[in-house]
């Protein structure tokens, strides 16, 4: 591909997703929460583990027995609510990020291996895509962290161990078909080697459908630590995530419920910015698989 | 006189699309007579389609289709609910596709596709639909066909199919068959034995066909009478004879001389193709659609209404050369 | 067909039995089970003797084999906590898992089937916009977060449904609602998709032209080929409900599997915990096998080929 025509290519998917509502809403929600964990340090009005036993379960501002210098109220060992939810951003998109990273670079190298070679070799893969499959994925990170220890790392290198299957699937499907497209089937038969094919040429061709793979999974990813660490075995407290906060506000439930209510939405806020990018991008991409 | 079965005037349909309503068919006027086999002949796109599938009642339900007559076999259906339309459909008026291999029903047996349609509108018994469907298989010549009833779709080829579905429209024994580039997606071998069996089938049952293609070697081959489309209007319509013999509009000209003629063309020699490409039919247009393409065009070809003339029974050319060359 | 059957049964096969190996090996990914089950402050010689007692000493090879043999004479091992027989446990619960897995599991094809289709045969609707929202935001909202907010609105507030515990049957109420609620939108979105594929084929117009009428159109023609993805998808979400109630039995304290695996894990009680992996597992490749078997007997092309 020339420079003129990646240009004009790039520059046509940019102004459709421009025309693109889902991505439009899902991107620009998405960049500001990035933004806002990037920024943390500078946007959180306090030290988000520091407690004052003096000051807890402080309501939110709309409340009447609020506090100024607390917006968001304070939680059951008085640390503040608005902070541990800025902070709990980067847990989010952290695990999300490093997760990816690991399964993502699991998923497409077994894929890439399975589509292209085909034979034996795709045999054992799919055969490991099948086992990987019918592994009650919950349950079985439960245990790893458990055992592992919980930590961020262990959550991390746990989840990102199980969650190669989608990326490998569509790689393997995606190298399946572009094996026999006539560029590839050129550069085989001057000689190229086949990692050089598979990573100069095969593997930049899937940018689109890997992007859509990798929001599906970041939004499946920051769902999951949420949901082990509201079981007590994700991240470790005092670490402010938000499905902690969730599980620490629980004891609270029926007084405050805004203490479940706040990291709950903030859960929702940031998947279904991830989903409604990765979604507009599927169709700007055009008919990618699942 | 010969009975009148397809009576169309001023057929428009129109598709709204993100880019504005796309005016796909612009006033379509066909009749087609007892025996005929009218061919609407066309490029992709120039509505051909649509056309047929106006006439089958099977457009989307977001299309919007008027017409200033609608008439099938004497019957107005314009006028008629969708109940009443679907009772016409098999039994005045069926219909056969392009691809046979995605027009039967991978999960149903070949029997039941073929019976369903006439147990219910005509109220046959199991017994008496099998009797007529393996009657009709074998006229279209599968054979064994008493055993191929209880048989799945793909365990037939692709121009057995094409029989099938053939047998699966002449169930209803309608007046009118219309048939939707019927023989594209066949090798050519097999293309001229289903040509020549919807030949055969024409004068055997007295149906009329509407055969629609991009192919003229199709036309040739079958065609009694011929409607040359472009760009949702017709553009010529004659007598494939006359309509071989004596070109008049500039569209069927270039058309007829991008066909090689063996004996005739030069070896070696470049055909002329039709320069140019067709016109969008999103919003209004005026004039006459082909003028950019055309070698003869003048500036009143960008007038309403383009001229038309009837230079003999049953001839219609839509041109402002044409018309003025013979007057 | 009977070679595509016994093909597909021999994978499953094979599958059981990696995953009764990674259920057996996460035993030892802590490192020393013996010093795990003895507890941190348990002495040396209390894991020596842990050691001898469960065969710890034993080759790890030996172990397994030793496992899985018991397992298919049904004897998954004694649990460390209870001190009484896994098999006896998990049948005291497994009952609660399945009663909710298999109730959501039909709310959501109740739901999700006529919605998928209503929604496919009038894309951009109305009907279909709900079911937009509904799929977008059943794949944001967090399970428990859900279970959570709806224990707060519908048990505290409206005081409607009792806010834990399975002793009545409107206990399965809330958590019955929230896991179907996870289910339709993917089963939704499979046939809404299928169904719009499917009308848009000739033999759909075929059908038509015969002059069948709508309702005999989809019922007999479209729901037919539709319904070939979904099977397959249906097993797999029926496994991911089973396993994925873990989250909603610790919300709702319903004493099914789930909420025992977590709580087995708690206190370490690991042969517990790997029965359940296995039993969890086993039954999504039994579902998984089930649906291709069905599959292959609803599509004729799969069931002439071999």
């Amino acid at each position: 591909m020339t420079d003129a025509t990646a240009e004009t290519k790039r520059a046509s998917v940019w102004s459709k997703m421009r025309a693109n509502t889902g991505v439009m809403i899902g991107g620009t929600l998405l960049a500001l929460i990035v933004l806002i964990a990037v920024f943390a340090p500078l946007l959180a009005p306090h030290d988000p583990i520091a407690q004052d036993l003096t000051r807890r379960l402080l309501p939110p501002f709309w409340h009447d027995r609020s506090v100024p210098d607390h917006l968001l109220g304070t939680d059951h060992l008085g640390r503040d609510y608005l902070s541990r939810l800025i902070y709990g951003a980067r847990v989010s998109l952290g695990v999300g990020l490093g997760v990816i990273l690991v399964s993502g670079a699991i998923g497409i190298t077994l894929g890439l291996l399975a589509g292209y070679f085909g034979g034996r070799i795709d045999m054992v893969i799919s055969f490991a895509i099948t086992t990987r499959l019918s592994l009650p994925i919950v349950l079985v990170a439960l245990a790893a962290v458990a055992l592992g220890g919980a930590s961020l790392t262990t959550l991390i290198t746990v989840l990102g161990l199980l969650l190669w299957d989608r990326f490998a699937v569509v790689t393997r499907a995606a190298a399946q078909s572009l094996r026999h497209q006539e560029f590839i089937m050129g550069l085989r038969a001057i000689g190229a080697s086949p990692a050089r094919i598979l990573f100069l040429e095969i593997l930049p061709n899937m940018r689109a459908i890997i992007l859509v793979v990798v929001s599906l999974e970041v939004a499946n990813v920051i769902l999951l630590e949420a949901a082990l660490s509201f079981l007590g075995l994700g991240v470790r407290p005092p670490t402010p995530s938000w499905g902690l906060m969730i599980s620490e506000g629980r004891d609270n439930i029926l007084f405050d419920p805004w203490l479940i209510a706040l990291p709950g939405s903030a859960i929702c806020l940031l998947v279904l910015a991830v989903n409604l990018f990765g979604d507009g991008m599927r169709d700007i991409m055009g008919p990618a698989k699942k | 006189m010969i009975e009148t079965i397809l009576d169309i005037q001023s057929l428009r349909v129109s598709l709204p699309t993100d880019r504005g309503v796309l005016n796909a068919v612009r006033g379509v006027d066909l009749q087609i007579k007892r025996g005929q086999t009218l061919c609407l002949v066309g490029e992709s796109g120039c509505g051909k389609s649509l056309t047929a599938m106006s006439i089958m009642g099977l457009l989307p339900r977001y299309a919007q289709v008027t017409s200033d007559r609608f008439e099938m076999v004497g019957q107005d259906l314009s006028k008629k609910t969708e109940a009443k339309l679907a009772k016409m459909r098999g039994r005045d008026v069926a219909m056969i596709f392009q691809d046979p291999t995605s027009a039967l029903n991978p999960t149903l047996t070949i029997g039941r596709q073929l019976t369903e349609g006439v147990m219910r509108s005509e109220g046959l018994s199991r017994k008496e639909a099998d009797a007529r469907a393996i009657e009709l298989l074998d006229r279209v010549g599968i054979s064994n066909p008493a055993a191929r009833l209880t048989q799945y779709p793909h365990g037939f080829s692709g121009g057995q199919r094409q029989r099938i579905m053939i047998a699966s429209a002449l169930m209803g024994r309608p007046r009118l068959l219309i048939a939707d580039e019927p023989t594209t997606a066949l090798d050519v071998t097999i293309q001229a034995q289903i040509l020549q069996l919807l030949g055969e089938l024409q004068s055997d049952l007295g149906l009329s066909i509407l055969l629609i293609t991009h192919d003229l070697g199709v036309v040739a081959a079958i065609a009694t009478e011929v409607a040359v489309m472009y760009a949702g209007r017709i553009a010529e319509c004659a007598s494939a004879s006359d309509l071989f013999a004596t070109p008049m509009h500039p569209y069927t000209k270039g058309l007829l001389a991008a066909i090689p003629v063996p004996g005739v063309t030069p070896r070696g020699c470049e055909l002329p193709a039709i320069p140019g490409r067709v016109p969008g039919l999103i919003g209004t247009m005026n004039g006459c659609a082909f003028r950019d393409r055309c070698a003869h065009s003048l500036s009143r070809c960008a007038d309403d209404p383009v001229p038309q003339y009837y230079p003999g029974t049953g001839r219609f050319v839509e041109c402002v050369k044409a018309a003025e060359a013979e007057t | 067909m009977i070679p595509f059957i016994s093909k597909r049964l021999f994978v499953a096969l094979c599958v059981c039995l990696t995953v009764s190996a990674l259920s057996f090996a996460l035993m030892f990914l802590s490192g020393d089970p013996a010093i795990a089950i003895a507890g941190s402050g348990g002495r040396a010689e209390d894991a020596e003797a842990i050691r001898i007692a469960y065969g710890f000493d034993r080759p790890i090879v030996v172990q397994y084999f030793d496992w899985v043999g018991s397992a298919l004479v049904g004897n998954l091992g004694q649990s460390i906590y209870f001190n009484v027989p896994v098999t006896e446990i998990i049948g005291n619960r497994v009952g609660v898992t399945l009663t909710l897995g298999f109730i959501s599991f039909f709310v959501a094809l109740v739901v999700a089937i006529p919605l998928g289709i209503a929604a496919a045969l009038r894309p951009n609707g109305w009907i279909d916009r709900i079911a937009l929202v509904i799929a977008v935001s059943g794949q944001a909202i967090p399970s428990f977060w859900l279970g959570l907010m709806s224990i707060v609105v519908f048990g505290v507030w409206y005081g409607w449904v009792p806010i834990s515990g399975a002793a009545s049957w409107q206990g399965y109420i809330l958590p019955v609602i929230v896991l179907s609620y996870y289910a339709v939108p993917e089963l939704m979105r499979i046939t809404r998709s299928g169904m719009i594929e499917v009308l848009g084929t000739d033999y759909i117009r075929a059908a038509k032209a015969k002059g069948l009428p709508m309702r005999l159109v989809i019922s007999r023609h479209a729901l037919r080929n539709a319904v070939l993805p979904l099977v397959s998808l249906a097993a797999v979400q029926l496994g991911q409900l089973l396993s994925g109630s873990i989250v909603i039995e610790s919300v709702f304290a319903l004493n099914g599997l789930g909420r025992l695996a977590w709580e087995s894990l708690l206190r370490s009680d690991l042969p517990v915990v790997q029965a359940i992996i296995l039993i969890l597992a086993l039954l999504y490749v039994l579902l998984t096998t089930l649906a291709d078997i069905l599959n292959a007997v609803l599509d004729p092309r799969l069931r002439g080929a071999s």
